[in-house]
């Protein structure tokens, strides 16, 4: 054999190898934190808010963490939501194809897309004290709201710039008014990447801890009101994680089992959605 | 005028607004932070805050020597590890891989992106720091903790491949079929093909690749925070503790509003975490969509 065929080989093999412990380290981090998290797992984990010390190994649960984030991860993924839908309308149908406005805004987003979360939490600080709003799910909301904004935009667009050309020819050349075109045509054809990309945007918010630290606060009650603190599932793992305690950390591992559940499900979610709506659309 | 064309007219004004609101943010992210770090600005020169390594808070002395090392020595680490793994595993899928492995794949890659990065942390605590503590710092006979850069710049590593390698592919993809049956056809091999060929003509978008993950590394906070050890001191080798600026900024937002200019000295480390991370972002889009324009 020449050497380009064993040159050849040999990085096919470490190329097969990479890619198998890419895939590999998602099952390891799956699997350890199963194996570390089902132990701990009890019903009152999921049912209970904690009780008096319970971050010194008393009894309680996580409920308020799990529904905070559920409140906040969902009321920031419908205020995002009706932010990008006019923003990836007014890029596909309203603006001119390509122009310089177009181009600008994709380019913000982008870049938006890329700053890190905890400058959010900060950003989202800073106008919660112009504001005068102290810690609560309101604030958390509207600073997840932000964070997830790009995200949406980003994935909604790839779906509207799919929608085919003719398609819209045809909406116009009935007579239909881009507006009732965005409605009846665009929205509907693109219904299930827009589940797809909402689905995507929720399971980014409820995993976000960096951007809620500042802004949305710790409490061990289920808020009751858009102003109170409200607790979130990543921080209250890592709360727990941060105790000395080892019986609430093995509690910390439990939540995260929680939380990685919970992402999977919304990920599995939207696979099956996006592939059982696609059916139909028109191509 | 017909009322259907007015309600057209409207939601095209409301949406433009909203589309330009929406750019706006990036604008008032950048004006409110150095808004809030101007009080610590005032009171020392920009480069003096940048290259002193005296964190006192109470002292008023706000040196961010040690977090900013601590920040490029983990992202270092991170990026060493991911570059070889991404690479290798996009060009496989792009070059190599038959269409339906590609397609399965693909969402565990997606999978990997989507865990939050609390989890990323727990998983660090689990298994990386005990792995450093017990095996690797004992095997090169010195001791550490194992929340060190090392465990920091591991978790992020693989936090990173996601984009990096989603990034790439596009990249790949971008170049012209007609390139690599030209080059196959003059008898080369693929592995040639792609070395001489696919590669140099990709190498733009995979500096562009590299640098978004680049700068997701350095801005990223929870999972680097929960396994890098957080001691305020310029880290000397792999096995020391770190104190990345996001997890300065997170670690201390409690208390920051009860000392005096505090505040004004995180938010002014958010801003350089910002500034920096707009540049790598700028440069990659730019080059990323000259690509994008030659297709």
């Amino acid at each position: 054999m020449d050497r380009r065929r064993i040159e050849e080989n040999i990085f096919k093999g470490l190329m097969i190898v990479s890619t198998i412990a890419l895939c590999l380290i998602l099952v390891l981090i799956v699997a350890a934190i199963t194996f570390k998290g089902l132990p701990s797992m009890r019903l009152s984990m999921i049912t209970q808010t904690p009780k008096g010390g319970f971050y010194l190994g008393k009894e309680g649960g996580i409920l308020n963490a799990i529904l905070g984030s559920i409140y906040l991860a969902g009321g920031a993924t419908i205020l995002a939501l009706f932010l990008a839908l006019p923003v990836v309308l007014y890029l596909n149908l309203y603006a001119r194809r390509n122009g310089s406005i177009v181009r600008l805004v994709r380019f913000c987003l982008d870049v938006l897309w890329g700053i890190p979360s905890i400058v959010y939490g900060a950003f989202g600080f800073t106008i919660m004290l112009f504001f005068g709003l102290r810690a609560s799910l309101l604030g958390g909301i509207i600073t997840v709201a932000l964070l997830i904004l790009p995200i949406m935009c980003r994935a909604m667009d790839e779906v509207f710039s799919m929608v085919p050309r003719g398609l819209l020819e045809a909406s116009y050349a009935v007579g239909a008014t881009r507006w009732e075109t965005a409605l009846k045509v665009v929205v509907r054809q693109g219904l299930p990447g827009m589940i797809t990309a909402v689905l995507i945007a929720f399971g980014r918010g409820i995993g976000d801890a960096a951007s809620v630290i500042f802004t949305a606060g710790f409490s061990d009650a289920v808020p009751n009101s858009l102003f109170r603190p409200a607790a979130t599932l990543p921080l209250a793992i890592f709360f727990q994680l941060g105790t000395p305690f080892p019986q609430v950390q093995n509690r910390a591992y439990a939540s995260a089992f929680i939380l990685t559940m919970i992402i999977l499900f919304i990920s599995i979610t939207t696979r099956i959605v996006s592939r059982k709506y696609t059916r139909h659309i028109i191509k | 005028m017909n009322i259907r064309v007015y309600k057209d007219k409207i939601t095209a004004r409301l949406m433009g607004v909203i589309a330009f609101l929406s750019c706006l943010i990036l604008v008032l992210i950048i004006a409110g932070l150095y808004y809030r770090s101007r009080p610590v600005l005032e009171l020392k020169p920009f480069l003096e805050l940048l290259t002193s390594g005296s964190w006192h808070p109470l002292r008023q002395e706000f040196g961010f020597y040690p977090f900013i090392m601590g920040s490029l020595w983990v992202t270092g680490v991170a990026i060493i590890m991911a570059i070889p793994l991404c690479l290798l595993t996009s060009i496989y899928l792009s070059e190599y891989a038959p269409g339906y492995l590609r397609e399965w794949i693909k969402p565990l890659i997606d999978l990997l992106a989507g865990i939050p990065s609390v989890i990323y942390g727990v998983w660090g605590v689990l298994v990386i720091v005990p792995l450093i503590k017990d095996t690797i710092a004992p095997r090169v006979g010195s001791f550490s903790s194992g929340y060190c850069v090392l465990s920091g710049g591991v978790v992020l590593g693989i936090m990173i491949c996601p984009i990096i390698i989603h990034v790439s592919l596009e990249v790949f993809r971008a170049v012209p079929r007609e390139l690599r049956e030209a080059s196959l056809s003059l008898g080369a091999t693929r592995w040639q093909t792609i070395k001489q060929v696919v590669l140099r003509k990709a190498r733009p978008g995979i500096m562009a690749a590299i640098v978004l993950g680049l700068s997701r590394a350095f801005g990223e906070t929870m999972a680097v925070l929960m396994v890098v050890g957080n001691v305020p001191r310029a880290p000397g080798s792999l096995l020391d503790a770190a104190y990345p600026l996001p997890a300065l900024i997170a670690n201390n937002y409690g208390e920051m509003l009860s000392v005096p200019l505090y505040d004004s000295a995180l938010m002014l480390a958010c801003f350089i975490l910002l500034l920096v991370v707009l540049l790598f972002n700028i440069v990659a889009r730019i080059v990323l969509i000259r690509i994008e324009r030659q297709m």
